[in-house]
């Protein structure tokens, strides 16, 4: 034993005679992890994370959380002999007086832009491969309530250094609230500690933002991963990959060395992007005071859709009996993103209800083997984008010299009109794609040599695919369904069939009623026969498919 | 799914992991040897390769040290496309980066290309448990309840309920001295009779005359703004009180709120948007369209300050304001409706 093993073995044995880890580091340590790109956006998002929480402490130790005003007096000259609150003029020390404080918070807001950015992209290859489907809802639904809160989270540590720029966040928000139907006014004195912006609110944002949400965040996180590792990974179709078991690479040795090799990628990238490149230099936007504002102010990109919603949104507004009802601020601030998420979040079930399968799913889908979903995915993104672009309506008016009110209604009608068009173009897609699977499959894929047959006809010689293409094509057989049908209306006694699940049966019925049937074996066998005939009579089949 | 026909193509090299577990049509995971498993030499440079990235990273941590000490925080350097960047913020964050980057680099290289790359296959086992464990589950609970007597004393499980709706209670009340009660806080500002209207920045009264026709105020206040926030330690009143004052040849003004509340073509207008809040000065001087920068909301300074566009409601408030017997611009009373945001109790 060389002394390395040798070490190895004497910790192994001390921990072990205390918890018992044995058992659970022979079970593990060469526990299976599946391979592919697309697995590795959550843990870029679990990485930044990371980054997220160290750097966050070390800004603690210099940031002071205070509205108390005082004169600045430091290395920025521009802003010297001004009025500004604790909490802006702390930022300003961490940028200019603090060695490498400027470095910490750019990695801080650089790696807080990545977090949301990964957690959502991680959500819609999710989404679009089917992996939230039994026996993953719940983690599903820890995913969805992890993205609503990077996103608040977000939001409370760009409003927490009181410059210019967050200072208008701040002040949109508390409009938001005022506009909460009864208790609206009620809410914004006591958060504010009276009228805004008053001098409480951001040491009671501070403690939101490092201590309350953060401890959420790690303890669903820390739930997320536990499901994750204790349910195994999902796997795409391949070669021997089937529901019943997980294919790929060890944890000890190589999942170790990559995944920990990639968290210092991750963070490595971060760093160099926040050494090269400046992020919110809030010494540029002033401090905060009510009555400036910046044109082209823009929120981070991950709010960028809430405030593109409330920019679209026509002027409603209800006053009856001396109350009003904010319409305009109401639906776009508050009902449609309680919509968004809420529909996110059960979506797991609503498909469920449509496929009327009670199976657990290890092997994801290819995105066009599940049409109507894919569709839908793509239609709630295309609302998404357009209201996100709708945020950002001012800029590209003025970048393109066009009427702001122009954008705005254009993107209106385009909300209405755009989503269905996707819907419809999206479906026809996948199905299109999947009977393009169908016909390789059935008659092999195109190899471009024409052939010549004895009747003089022309025809295109075509080869067997490969393992990997038949795997992936013939996992649509696990992706199929067809309508729920519904029982006899009367059955054999004369009694009348329930109406329940009739809501089943039609939203089942939009799911699939347009669909594309895998071929079966024998249409397989049937198809390679006619091209195994087609090779034979040009060369000898053996130089076309040993090159697959 | 057993459905997979098997190929007689699939003649893979023959190292490929079985992934056939007692499924005998499964075909193989393809397994492609690599350059540095046939090649020792190929082997050998892949380890240098991962040994020079570890070396470098510690060099570059050694540097950041070495940085933190002797780059200058006024230091500014020229970067071709990216333009004057901090020296310090450079030279700490390419050294960081790069250590952290090459200790994952040379991580990554060392699983692709040393470490072993055969995919190796465990079994799913189903989470449900077996019908005996739950009949079990369900006869232990059933057992629990039994001897509890939850089911068979209602006025324990009732009172038991009723107390555990109500506990919460106190944790609700408790936020209620997190600030004051609304009161009339939204309906009024500082504005008074007889105010008069300073400059923002300067703080200097106002004369009819300093504003020309076509001109614009972006920015005025109350004349006792400093000692008010003096006062009372923040900058709720600037929230509220703050208007525009804009001067336009009196033919061209359409209407007004208050009828005659202009001096000679000016109007002085609330700042702050009625939508959400934010402080509007883009006004454009021939259509006397005022834009708020945050949501576009856009107003007719003269046509009573009403919407034209945007997600606004409601027009903005305008103030009543007169000259004082020394030729200043003041206001003649505050504001007739509330400024800002809607809110439900505003009418």
């Amino acid at each position: 034993m060389t002394i390395a093993q040798r070490a190895a073995a004497t910790t192994t044995t001390w921990i072990d005679d205390r918890i018992g880890a044995g058992k659970w580091l022979k079970k593990n340590l060469r526990k299976v992890f599946p391979d592919h790109w697309s697995f590795m956006l959550g843990e870029i998002a679990l990485y930044s994370f990371i980054l997220l929480l160290l750097t966050g402490v070390y800004l603690t130790l210099f940031f002071n959380p205070s509205m108390k005003e005082v004169v600045y007096n430091g290395s920025y000259a521009p802003l010297n002999g001004i009025k500004m609150t604790q909490a802006y003029d702390s930022t300003l020390r961490i940028s200019f007086d603090v060695r490498g404080g400027l470095l910490v918070r750019q990695i801080h807001h650089w790696a807080a832009l990545l977090f949301v950015s990964s957690v959502s992209v991680h959500m819609l290859r999710v989404f679009f491969t089917g992996a939230f489907r039994k026996p993953r809802e719940l983690n599903w639904v820890i995913g969805v309530g992890l993205m609503t809160l990077a996103i608040l989270e977000g939001f409370a540590g760009y409003s927490l250094p009181d410059d210019l720029l967050s200072g208008t966040g701040l002040r949109i928000a508390q409009g938001i609230v005022l506009a909460i139907p009864l208790v609206g006014s009620y809410v914004s004195t006591f958060l504010f500690g009276g009228e805004f912006p008053g001098t409480d609110f951001i040491p009671r944002l501070y403690s939101i933002h490092i201590l309350l949400i953060p401890g959420i965040l790690l303890g669903m996180l820390t739930a997320h991963l536990l499901l994750v590792w204790y349910q195994k990974h999902t796997q795409f179709p391949g070669p021997g990959r089937t529901n019943k078991n997980v294919v790929g690479f060890p944890l000890f040795p190589v999942y170790v060395a990559k995944a920990g090799g990639f968290f210092f990628i991750v963070s490595g990238v971060i760093v160099l992007i926040s050494a090269l490149f400046t992020i919110n230099p809030i010494w540029m936007y002033g401090p905060y005071t009510p009555d400036q504002v910046t044109a082209g102010s823009q929120p981070d990109w991950y709010i960028g859709w809430l405030d593109g919603a409330v920019r679209v949104m026509p002027n409603w507004e209800i006053v009856l009996w001396g109350h009003n009802l904010s319409l305009n601020i109401l639906v776009p601030a508050l009902i449609v993103p309680g919509i968004m998420f809420t529909l996110l979040g059960l979506y797991p079930w609503i498909e469920a209800r449509a496929t009327g399968d009670r199976r657990e799913h290890h092997l994801l889908d290819r995105p066009r083997n599940a049409p109507t979903r894919t569709a839908l995915g793509a239609m709630g993104l295309s609302f998404y984008l357009l209201i996100w672009i709708s945020g950002g309506n001012d800029l590209i008016a003025q970048a393109f010299s066009w009427s702001i009110n122009a954008i705005t209604w254009t993107i209106r009608v385009l909300l209405i009109v755009l989503p269905p068009i996707v819907f419809v173009i999206t479906r026809r897609a996948c199905l299109g794609l999947q009977r393009k699977d169908r016909d390789k499959l059935l008659h092999g894929r195109e190899t471009g040599i024409i052939q010549r047959l004895p009747s003089g006809a022309y025809q295109e010689v075509h080869a067997p695919l490969t393992d990997d293409a038949k795997a992936k094509i013939l996992s649509a057989r696990e992706s199929y369904y067809e309508p729920i049908e519904a029982g006899p209306a009367v059955d054999a006694n004369g009694v009348a069939a329930p109406k329940k699940g009739r809501l089943a049966r039609r939203l089942s019925k939009f799911y699939f009623e347009q669909r594309v049937t895998p071929p079966t074996d024998e249409e397989i066998a049937e198809g390679q026969h006619h091209a195994a005939d087609d090779l034979a009579t040009v060369r000898p089949a053996g130089q076309i498919t040993s090159g697959h | 799914m057993t459905q997979h026909p098997s190929n007689e193509i699939a003649a893979h090299d023959q190292h490929g992991a079985h992934g056939a577990h007692g499924e005998d049509s499964l075909p193989e995971i393809p397994h492609v040897l690599r350059q540095t498993d046939i090649d020792p030499r190929a082997a050998r440079r892949a380890e240098r390769q991962v040994a020079t990235m570890f070396g470098l990273s510690a060099v570059s941590t050694i540097l950041f040290v070495v940085a933190f000490v002797a780059v200058k925080k006024d230091s500014v350097i020229n970067l071709p496309v990216i333009g004057p960047i901090g020296g310090q913020n450079l030279a700490l964050g390419m050294a960081s980066g790069l250590a952290l980057f090459l200790i994952g680099a040379g991580a990554i290289q060392w699983a692709r290309k040393l470490m072993s790359d055969e995919e190796i296959v465990d079994e799913r086992k189903s989470f449900s448990s077996d019908d005996e464990t739950r009949d079990a589950v369900v006869e232990k609970f059933r057992q629990g309840t039994d001897e509890s007597g939850f089911t068979k004393r209602p006025i324990i499980r009732r009172t038991l309920l009723a107390a555990m709706a109500l506990v919460p209670i106190p944790a609700i009340v408790l936020l209620r001295d997190l600030g004051p009660l609304p009161e009339k806080k939204f309906r009024t500002t500082t504005w008074a009779k007889g105010k008069r209207i300073v400059a923002d920045v300067s703080y200097k009264p106002i004369r009819p005359e300093d504003i020309p026709i076509g001109g614009l105020v972006a920015g005025a206040l109350p004349a006792d703004i400093r000692e008010v926030e003096e006062l009372q330690g923040n900058l709720n009143e600037r929230a509220k009180a703050t208007i525009i004052l804009v001067r336009m040849d009196p033919s061209e003004i359409r209407g007004q709120q208050i009828p005659g509340g202009d001096v000679d073509g000016i109007i002085a207008f609330s700042k702050i948007c009625t939508h959400l809040g934010c402080p509007i000065a883009l006004y454009q001087q021939r259509t006397k369209h005022l834009l708020c920068p945050c949501h576009q909301s856009t107003f007719d300074l003269a046509d009573k300050g009403d919407v034209i566009f945007g997600p606004a409601a409601r027009r903005l408030p305008q103030l009543p304001i007169g000259v004082d017997n020394e030729g200043y611009l003041v206001a003649t009373g505050d504001f007739q409706e509330p400024v800002g945001p809607s809110f439900w109790e505003r009418g």
